[in-house]
């Protein structure tokens, strides 16, 4: 079964000026996939989509089986939840909570989440994916107080507990230097390769693209000629 | 929904100057609103309680109000006395319980002296049901005994024994003194906050004895004097008292009694309700009460405000998380349901500690409130005005949380995953 499923996809922030037209794009489940294109060629707007944040105009987006464009939008944001994982840029993280609360609250908010962790409690999966993220000391440290390096990797382990079946990543490493860039794309893909989660990743860099299967230009797949 | 108010809760947590500072200007406005009402309430209900379980008040025939002010408040003057046989007249009538009759026009250092009788002791009633009672001594039994209140007997240092000079008329300075006639504190009343405590109170004897030898209200020539040793209760006639108060038998009596005073063929009379003229009179003074609730009402609206630009100005900041709580999964509606419920928190917190400080700071203070200026605070507890208050607070805190949310959940549609 295909993890992602585009056809005939037309989408538009305003009126008569489409932004993407995408005919038909096919991500398989397990794969990992790059995702480039120059900036403003529609990366993150597509994302929206198929994160289901955003609604295309026309066309059917199936994603984990489900066609976004006939759900109404709190499913989608169930869905969303339930068997995604997303990772910004930066920012991943919310402020006012600790670490261990970041980690935790998709869980909290999705009982299929919560239903999916591998050890025995709640806390045990936290400390097993922290530890995993070289984490362990920071669990109860307000997010604030860590480095940028530190709060994307605790976005790693936020988007990945629960074992989603597709983990979305928009440009994650941009704030990062070279060799923690590295080292944060390689944790990132061993731990979706351990929850066996779909991966789409998106990078200015294309250094990074060697570690991927599958390689693809958003300007490519998209029908409307950019101006 | 838990999920969100921990969420709600941290939030707030997390910026804790902006938030107490909220919450301190909400309860302050919660406070002031409550305290200015319990203040008007206890008030009020200090004032109506000058005087209790008086049907009618009687006096030569005048206004109403004047007749209130000077037989209960002590301000004023009479312009006519009545008969002492009129007052005769209506002691003895059968729908009558009791009367109380009162006769001033003498003062010392500025307090009236007000002449009655026995009747006073025993039935006069204020705050509800509270009667006169002693401090010191007992009720005066010779013409020149008298029993003075608690003020009096406070600012001037005078006790069971001290022997005081009355004067004639009411000013403070008077030329007139009843000097060769010197009367003895026999009793000091017990604190009642009201105008009993700045009077002092001689028989109807006393009063006659005081102007026996004057002739056509001036005093006696030099040497002329009787002197006070001289002077039997059986030689003095009673003829004209200033006022007096009536307990009837029934509601119904009272009625008809007062219709029957008013059209009095022998002499022009007034009979009033005390309750009615007493609510007359405090609707009169009311504007204060309204100018100090529209304060109280402003200072809210200003903390209400101030809740508003706090959540409204942190929403920029606040744009990351709420496209992290998106990517989470969160529904737009449940990020409107959290900024409501912050400040929903808010204002709940900041309602119950105005509450709690109005009530506090209330029953710290209601011992020398109600002893200096005889309002019973805590006589009216949890009114439906206050309730009502506290409802509407929290009610336009909700509602105020809405606009915030309302940015914040478009901004979560908008933005999506994208917000800078
Ligand atoms: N909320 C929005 N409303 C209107 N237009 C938008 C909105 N978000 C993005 N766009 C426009 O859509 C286009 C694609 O934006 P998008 O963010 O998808 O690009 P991107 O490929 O992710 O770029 P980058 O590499 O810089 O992140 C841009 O021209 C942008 O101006
Ligand atoms: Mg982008």
């Amino acid at each position: 079964m295909p993890a992602v499923y585009l056809q005939n996809v037309i989408f538009s922030y305003e009126r008569n000026a489409p932004l993407l037209q995408i005919d038909e794009l096919l991500i398989d489940e397990g794969e990992r996939v790059f995702l480039y294109g120059p900036s403003g060629s529609g990366k993150t707007t597509l994302l929206g989509l198929v994160a289901g944040v955003l609604h295309a105009n026309k066309g059917e987006v199936r994603v984990l089986g489900k066609d976004l464009t006939r759900l109404s939008s709190s499913a989608r944001d169930r869905h969303r939840g339930a068997e995604m994982g997303y990772i910004f840029q930066s920012f991943n993280l919310i402020p006012y909570l600790s670490v261990r609360e970041n980690i935790a609250l998709s869980c909290h908010v999705h009982a299929k989440r919560m239903k999916r962790i591998t050890a025995s409690t709640l806390d045990g999966e936290i400390l097993r994916i922290a530890s995993r993220l070289d984490l362990d000391g920071f669990l109860n440290k307000p997010v604030t107080k860590l480095s940028t390096g530190q709060q994307q990797r605790v976005a790693i382990a936020r988007a990945v507990i629960g074992a989603p079946r597709l983990v979305i990543a928009d440009e994650p490493t941009s704030s990062l230097d070279r060799d923690r860039q590295e080292s944060f794309l390689r944790l990132l893909i061993e731990v979706c390769n351990e929850a066996r989660s779909t991966l789409i990743f998106v990078s200015h860099d294309s250094s990074l693209m060697s570690r991927f299967e599958r390689h693809i230009s958003v300007s490519e797949i998209n029908q409307v000629v950019s101006c | 929904m838990l999920v969100l108010l921990r969420l709600a809760f941290s939030s707030l947590k997390s910026r804790k100057v902006t938030t107490s500072l909220t919450v301190f200007s909400i309860a302050l406005s919660v406070l002031l609103l409550v305290g200015v009402d319990r203040i008007r309430q206890g008030a009020q209900e200090g004032f109506s309680g000058t005087l209790s379980q008086t049907d009618l008040v009687v006096g030569a025939r005048g206004g109403s109000l004047p007749l209130l002010l000077y037989a209960v408040f002590h301000i004023g003057t009479p312009s006519n006395d009545l008969s002492y046989a009129s007052y005769e007249h209506f002691r003895d009538h059968p729908a009558v319980q009791w009367t109380i009759p009162f006769s001033m026009g003498d003062s010392h250092h500025g307090y009236r002296v007000i002449a009655t009788d026995d009747n006073f002791y025993e039935h006069y009633r204020f705050h509800r049901d509270r009667a006169i009672q002693f401090a010191d001594g007992a009720r005066p039994e010779g013409i020149f005994d008298a029993t003075i209140g608690s003020e009096v007997a406070q600012r001037l240092g005078y006790h069971v024994g001290s022997k005081i000079v009355l004067s004639h008329g009411l000013e403070t300075v008077s030329l007139l003194k009843h000097a060769d006639k010197p009367f003895t504190v026999v009793g000091v009343l017990g604190r009642t906050a009201t105008p009993v405590d700045s009077a002092i109170y001689i028989t109807l004897y006393g009063e006659e004895a005081l102007h026996i030898d004057w002739a056509d209200g001036t005093p006696p020539a030099l040497g002329e004097e009787l002197p006070a040793a001289k002077i039997r209760k059986e030689d003095l006639h009673i003829k004209e008292i200033s006022a007096f108060l009536v307990r009837t038998r029934s509601r119904v009596d009272t009625l008809l009694l007062q219709r029957e005073i008013n059209t009095y063929k022998d002499e022009p009379l007034t009979a009033i309700i005390p309750a009615l003229t007493l609510q007359e009179l405090w609707n009169l003074l009311g504007y204060a009460d309204v100018a100090l609730s529209l304060v109280s009402g402003a200072v809210l609206v200003v903390g209400l405000l101030a809740m508003l630009i706090a959540l409204y100005t942190a929403l920029n900041e606040r744009r990351r998380e709420v496209a992290v709580l998106r990517a989470i999964g969160f529904h737009a509606r449940q990020i409107f349901a959290l900024f409501v419920l912050e400040s929903t928190l808010i204002s709940a917190v900041g309602v119950a500690f105005g509450l709690a400080a109005a009530y506090g700071l209330l029953w710290i203070v209601r011992a020398p409130v109600e002893a200096h200026f005889g309002i019973p605070l805590m006589m009216v507890g949890f009114s439906s005005r206050v309730s009502l208050y506290a409802c509407v607070v929290l009610l336009a805190g909700a509602l105020l949380g809405c606009v915030p949310a309302i940015r914040a959940y478009r901004n979560g549609l908008i933005d999506g995953l994208n917000a800078q």
